[in-house]
């Protein structure tokens, strides 16, 4: 089930995600100015940063929800595209099928259960057998403790599970590169630990992922490298420990500050 | 001719509920399911982003609005054989209903897919549907069971305006009603009865209405 058995160990350092000069403005205002950002196969890229500086907007532009301006994104050398020349439809749902997304709301299906939720992308989308998926989505649903909550709703269940939901709806896509949008955000405190743990342990199987979060001893667990976004702008990127510890620059150290001392 | 008022209410019940049964209330069935496909053609019509293709379904939505039934009716069964088109007093009630329901269920089903939370789109396009498939599996399920209560008025409404067709010649409730009532000269009994039937018939639609809902409620995102 890991994306080391698809890729193989050969290929393990090399990037799978490269984003060169991404650019996106909402009518006069440019949320992203020139974003460059690599993936390496099997690692964890985590972007940091104030609300309003653009990290989310870069994950949307990845997942195709929102429509780059300007820059190129490449996907294992096998999707490239040039947003300067508005890539067709075709194109963009070829990347959007590389990615899959977990959402801060988490967005489960409120009208299908569990089981439904998960298999509305393989099935209905992809047009995989129904058996074959059924028994991958079970699995994964047993992984993370819900298979018993198979049939149930979205609003029967708390906040913690519908994410994992969210998480295993992701996964049954089969992507190469998971997203996450702030995954704990909208989650009561004693339940952030869970889904954190379950990133954790994709993260070393080697699911190679984008995450935007607060949790700052969360990132410094997951991630291989740190970025952090002000502005539009990437403003410092590097190690964990080096970034979290040691930043180099100034709007870095306000932002750290701030988000570990709130009084 | 010296019937007691009560021999004559019950002796009338009878051509009364045939007119419900014959009239009205395939009248009304049918005018609704037609006009329901209309209207989910000319809600998605307004919520495109060309302007050409909104702007038709606005001016639709706006005339259908913005004149009379009676009118719309008339135009339909009286004005149109001058232009040689000649249409029978029940499709032509069925054509008006139709319309006129396509008009107003449009803005009904067009405010519930704008209900729809923007994160059903998003997660529907995630896992890589298109946007008409979005539409059809993730947000009309959720848009219907917003709309329930909303629609359930304009179907009753539309039970009680198909009394109009019995100005265009169409046997229904009203217009049997109205024939007793012209026979017995007993205007107020008749009068009174044909609105206890509609009553009645209404009644029967709100309790199917709360059932619905009910039957629709895991639909709604919470």
């Amino acid at each position: 089930m890991s994306p080391a058995d698809v890729s193989g160990d050969a290929v393990a350092a090399s990037a799978l995600l490269t984003v060169r000069g991404l650019k996106k403005s909402f009518g006069t205002n440019q949320v992203l100015s020139s974003i460059d950002l690599t993936v390496d196969r099997g690692c964890v890229l985590v972007l940091i940063g104030s609300s309003g500086s653009g990290k989310t907007t870069i994950l949307r532009c990845l997942n195709g929800l929102e429509q780059a301006d300007g820059g190129t994104v490449d996907v294992a050398g096998e999707v490239q595209l040039d947003f300067a020349t508005s890539p067709s439809n075709k194109e963009r749902a070829a990347l959007r099928d590389r990615s899959a997304m977990v959402f801060q709301h988490y967005n489960l299906f409120p009208h299908m259960t569990v089981l439904e939720n998960v298999l509305e992308g393989p099935v209905i989308v992809q047009r995989r057998s129904h058996t074959e998926a059924t028994d991958e989505a079970l699995a994964l649903l047993d992984r993370v403790g819900l298979s018993e909550k198979k049939d149930a709703y979205p609003f029967e269940l708390s906040g913690g599970q519908q994410q994992r939901v969210g998480i295993v709806r992701a996964l049954a896509l089969r992507p190469q590169l998971l997203l996450f949008d702030e995954p704990t955000s909208s989650l009561d405190p004693e339940l952030v630990g869970d889904v954190l743990r379950l990133i954790t342990e994709l993260a070393q199987e080697g699911w190679s992922m984008v995450i935007v979060t607060h949790e700052l001893e969360f990132a410094r667990e997951v991630a291989h490298e740190i970025a952090f976004v002000d502005g539009g702008k990437i403003v410092e990127r590097g190690h964990p420990s080096q970034l979290l510890r040691n930043p180099q620059h100034e709007r870095t150290r306000q932002f750290l500050h701030r988000l570990l001392f709130p009084f | 001719m010296n019937q007691s008022p009560w021999d004559l209410l019950l002796s009338s019940l009878w051509p009364l509920l045939s007119g419900a049964i014959k009239g009205t209330i395939p009248l009304a069935l049918s005018s609704f399911s037609l006009g329901l496909v209309l209207a989910l053609g000319i809600a998605i019509m307004r919520l495109s982003k060309r302007k050409l293709v909104s702007g038709i379904a606005r001016v639709y939505i706006s005339i259908v609005r913005g004149t009379p039934l009676l009118v719309q009716l008339f135009v339909i069964f009286y004005g149109l054989p001058s232009l040689g088109v000649l249409i029978d007093p029940w499709p032509s009630a069925i054509l008006a209903f139709s319309i006129n329901v396509g008009g107003y269920a449009a803005e009904v089903i067009r405010a519930a897919i704008l209900s729809v939370p923007q994160g059903q789109w998003e997660a529907a396009y995630m896992i890589g549907m298109p946007r008409r498939r979005a539409l059809r599996r993730i947000i009309l399920p959720q848009a219907a069971r917003v709309s329930v209560p909303p629609l359930s008025n304009t179907f009753i409404s539309l039970v009680k305006d198909t009394s109009l067709a019995s100005l265009i010649l169409v046997t229904e409730l009203f217009r049997e009603a109205q024939q007793v009532a012209a026979f017995s000269q007993e205007f107020m009994l008749l009068y009174l009865e044909a609105a206890l039937v509609y009553w009645v018939i209404c009644l029967v639609l709100s309790t199917g209405q709360s059932l619905l809902e009910k039957r629709l409620d895991r639909y709604v995102a919470r």
